[in-house]
């Protein structure tokens, strides 16, 4: 072999470099540097990729939900408690439309019937308990409130009037005539405008030959005409209405609640956007500033150790036992008069809340800074600050990510905890929180379930979403797991 | 060892202290409230708040907080919960029913934690596994109080089969049926979090002891898959589940608030929600400092606990033995 080359003649040589021939390829592929293979290595993993879709959703409901509601958050309608969810697509499905199936006494049947919030009778049976009794099974529109006295300003009620002539809708019903009956338990059912028909004093309706309930109208003794309103002394009208087209001339609007309202009548799907808007908000800004904070104070911690570490770590060591549910109670108790409960809740989640990153950040620093490349940076005359920020945390930033982005969720929970304990008081200001409208729906849990259910359905998914996209971003991040097929 | 427990001690106390002014300097700024306890004497409340120096200057009135503590155990008296029961007896009153329904939760959640987790490890990448695993996800993702409520919405108010709040102990004993019926969901409600904890780090640790290079010798030498996990994958794996044991046991005195909240139990957590709805300065700092005491404990124990369990991890000591 080494012969051969002896055989070739001198003048075929040339100088490689001479004319600036190179014969080595450039790269025709991109290089993937650190965060194009996190992001990578993220996309394979579905799950979190799906989490990471539901999370954009939620955090667009919160945007959204308050803006597209029609109720404000603290909009009260004490006639509609407890309306069950309903969408106008849905109308007579059934489903989502503001109905149950509900099996009630005779008595109470007739009490729906009469007010038309009986949409579709599906069995009568009988039962006896204790006493041999007929029963019904039927679909209840809850969005059918039925009559309510209401008491009106002369003005007020031309317009009433008004509307009803120009509309051509009933509002005005005839005013109820007791004097069918002395028992005074009947008398007090009566003051309630639904009970416009004859009772027996144990409540069972009296039925005509026809096997209708009798109204108890109260006619004018002269003309014969019904009576539709009671004028009292001070040129003030008390009527009985239809409520539900009542709400629509009061308002303007049919009543629609798409979660269902609470025990005041309120929107749930708007307070739940409320309240998604504060844990969000919230969740992030405390992140961000506790990564702040994390960042520069385990930035001097790791760079210049010594003294000034050994005591920024003993501060850090004793915040750190503070119990977080303690120190968030005793913001709370003096801070929320001065400075409102929410900056309150922020102080307190950031006065400990930056630790854990400054911990993660001081570890990285300490691991590089003895590297040759920063004694190179400091030789060529890099300034300490540019040291820090340009050459050694870009290392920590990976760590930084997957930190900061499970502490939101965690923020979220400390959160929605107190507001539930009541520890964090937000009745007094416009907004509202999932944890209050947590601790509001425990009441109803038994016969109004969904009450609590929309607030817990969301927090559990904005829980789980995070949680599972912020691990897919702490397995991306990790170099470690990089080729390690789990 | 005996210098790395003394300098870790020397650093608890002086954590407490720096915590306890804290604490102490913070609550006694907080506005005076009337006494408002069934009975209470405002005269006298006045007088008692004198002895125990509220109308000094703040710096006085900590010397006189401590010396009361260093000398008598005497943290103050309830205003507001008991009139003038001194709190450690309000506190410790109520620490039997924190702990009769925590040590329930983990009693459950240790078996069923440990052998959801060594089965998911033996099982790793199968179908099982997967399911152990989104379990697990959800079982730490959804609030504990979500779950409550999940469970009493089922069991109580659905199915009917158990009570919705812990039945008062006083009445029917602590062993009675009733008892025990009524703390079967707050304690499956705390169960689910550390039952979920348990099997994460158990699945962990054993599917890195059964790759490592001792179980192939095992193998090697002739042992079944059986007997080698038993006798070298699960004793090696239960080092760092052994701490958290430990951890879970001290913190069972501080209960749940949220959980205490929503099952009625008369314990410590609902203590503490109490102290601040009435605003019973006194309960309330002691029971912070209960708090704060039993966090430092267990993360005491839970790093000695280490080298107990494990000879091979020395803790303290200087960088070459």
């Amino acid at each position: 072999m080494k012969n051969e080359y002896n055989s070739i003649p001198k003048e075929k040589f040339e100088f490689a470099s001479q004319e600036n021939i190179r014969f080595d390829q450039k790269f025709e592929t991109k290089p993937i540097g650190y965060f194009k293979d996190a992001i990578m290595r993220f996309t394979k993993n579905k799950g979190s990729v799906v989490a990471g879709v539901i999370l954009l959703l939620l955090i667009a409901f919160a945007v959204f939900a308050p803006v597209i509601s029609s109720y404000g958050v603290n909009e009260q309608y004490t006639q509609y408690q407890y309306l069950l969810p309903k969408n106008k697509m849905f109308e007579g499905t059934g489903f989502w439309d503001g109905t149950k199936v509900k099996d009630a006494s005779f008595k109470e049947y007739v009490y729906d019937n009469s007010h038309g919030a009986v949409v579709e009778v599906f069995e009568e049976y009988e039962q006896s308990n204790p006493t041999l009794m007929k029963y019904y099974k039927y679909r209840f529109d809850t969005y059918k409130r039925g009559f309510l006295y209401v008491t009106l300003e002369a003005s007020a009620y031309q317009k009433l009037v008004q509307y009803e002539n120009d509309n051509g809708i009933q509002l005005r019903y005839p005013m109820l005539d007791t004097s069918y009956t002395t028992n005074a338990r009947l008398l007090l059912m009566h003051k309630e405008a639904n009970y416009y028909y004859q009772l027996l004093p144990d409540m069972t309706p009296i039925f005509d030959n026809e096997g209708n309930i009798i109204p108890i109208y109260k006619v004018d003794d002269i003309t014969g005409e019904y009576i539709y309103e009671e004028v009292t002394s001070t040129s003030v009208y008390r009527l009985r209405v239809d409520y539900d087209q009542y709400y629509v001339f009061q308002y303007g609007k049919e009543p629609l609640y798409l979660f269902g309202s609470d025990s005041f009548g309120r929107d749930i799907f708007a307070r739940l956007g409320s309240g998604a808007r504060l844990s969000i908000a919230l969740g992030f800004s405390v992140a961000l500033i506790n990564i702040l904070i994390g960042v520069i104070y385990g930035a001097i911690e790791g760079y210049y150790g010594g003294t000034a570490d050994l005591i920024m770590e003993r501060i850090a060591d004793i915040l750190i036992e503070i119990p977080s549910i303690i120190l968030l109670t005793l913001f709370q108790i003096h801070f929320a008069g001065k400075i409102g409960p929410i900056p309150a809740l922020l102080f307190a989640f950031v006065l400990t809340g930056w630790i854990s990153t400054a911990a993660r950040v001081r570890m990285q620093f300490y691991r590089f800074k003895r590297q040759e490349y920063v004694l190179a940076a400091r030789t060529l005359g890099a300034s300490d600050g540019r040291i820090i920020f340009r050459h050694i945390l870009p290392n920590a930033i990976g760590t930084i990510i997957t930190g900061s982005i499970l502490m939101v969720p965690s923020v979220i929970f400390s959160e929605s905890i107190l507001s539930y304990l009541g520890i964090v008081d937000l009745t007094a200001s416009d907004i509202t929180s999932i944890g209050a409208m947590l601790n509001a729906g425990q009441t109803s849990l038994q016969y109004a379930p969904h009450v609590i259910f929309f607030p817990a359905i969301f927090i559990s998914l904005l829980m789980i979403s995070f949680n599972v996209f912020g691990n897919g971003l702490r397995d991306a991040f990790n170099p470690s797991l990089r080729g390690v097929e789990e | 060892m005996g210098k790395y427990i003394i300098k870790r001690l020397y650093l608890m106390v002086l954590s407490l202290f720096v915590i306890m002014t804290f604490l102490f300097i913070l609550i006694r700024l907080l506005p005076f409230h009337v006494a408002g306890a069934p009975g209470a004497d405002n005269d006298y409340a006045l007088i008692l708040r004198e002895a125990y120096g509220y109308n000094e200057p703040i710096l006085v009135q900590y010397g006189i907080f401590l010396w009361n503590i260093i000398t008598k155990f005497d943290w103050g008296v309830s205003m507001q919960i008991s009139w003038l029961t001194p709190v450690s007896k309000v506190l410790f009153d109520r620490l039997p029913s924190t702990m009769y329904v925590n040590l329930f939760a983990i009693l459950v959640s240790i078996p069923i934690g440990l052998g959801l987790g060594i089965f998911a490890a033996l099982r790793k990448n199968k179908i099982e596994d997967q399911i152990i695993s989104v379990g697990v996800m959800l079982a730490i993702s959804v609030p504990s109080f979500v779950t409550a409520f999940l469970l009493q919405y089922i069991f109580y108010s659905k199915l009917g089969w158990l009570p919705a709040i812990m039945t008062a102990t006083d009445e029917s004993g602590w062993f009675s049926w009733d008892t025990i019926k009524s703390i079967i969901l707050p304690v499956f409600s705390l169960a689910v979090g550390s039952i979920a904890g348990f099997t994460r780090y158990t699945r962990a640790e054993l599917t890195e002891v059964l790759t490592s290079d001792f179980m192939l010798l095992a193998r090697a030498k002739g042992l079944t898959r059986t007997q080698a996990t038993i006798n070298h994958a699960l004793r090696n794996s239960m080092v760092p589940i052994f701490p958290m044991i430990v951890g879970e046991f001290i913190s069972i005195l501080g209960g749940s608030l949220i959980i205490e909240n929503i099952f009625a139990v008369p314990g410590v957590g609902k203590l503490y929600l109490t102290s601040i709805q009435k605003l019973d300065y006194d309960v309330f700092m002691f029971v912070s400092m209960f708090y704060v005491v039993i966090g430092l404990v267990a993360a005491l124990m839970v790093d000695l606990s280490y080298g107990i369990v494990d000879p091979r991890i020395r803790i303290g000591g200087g960088k070459a033995e």
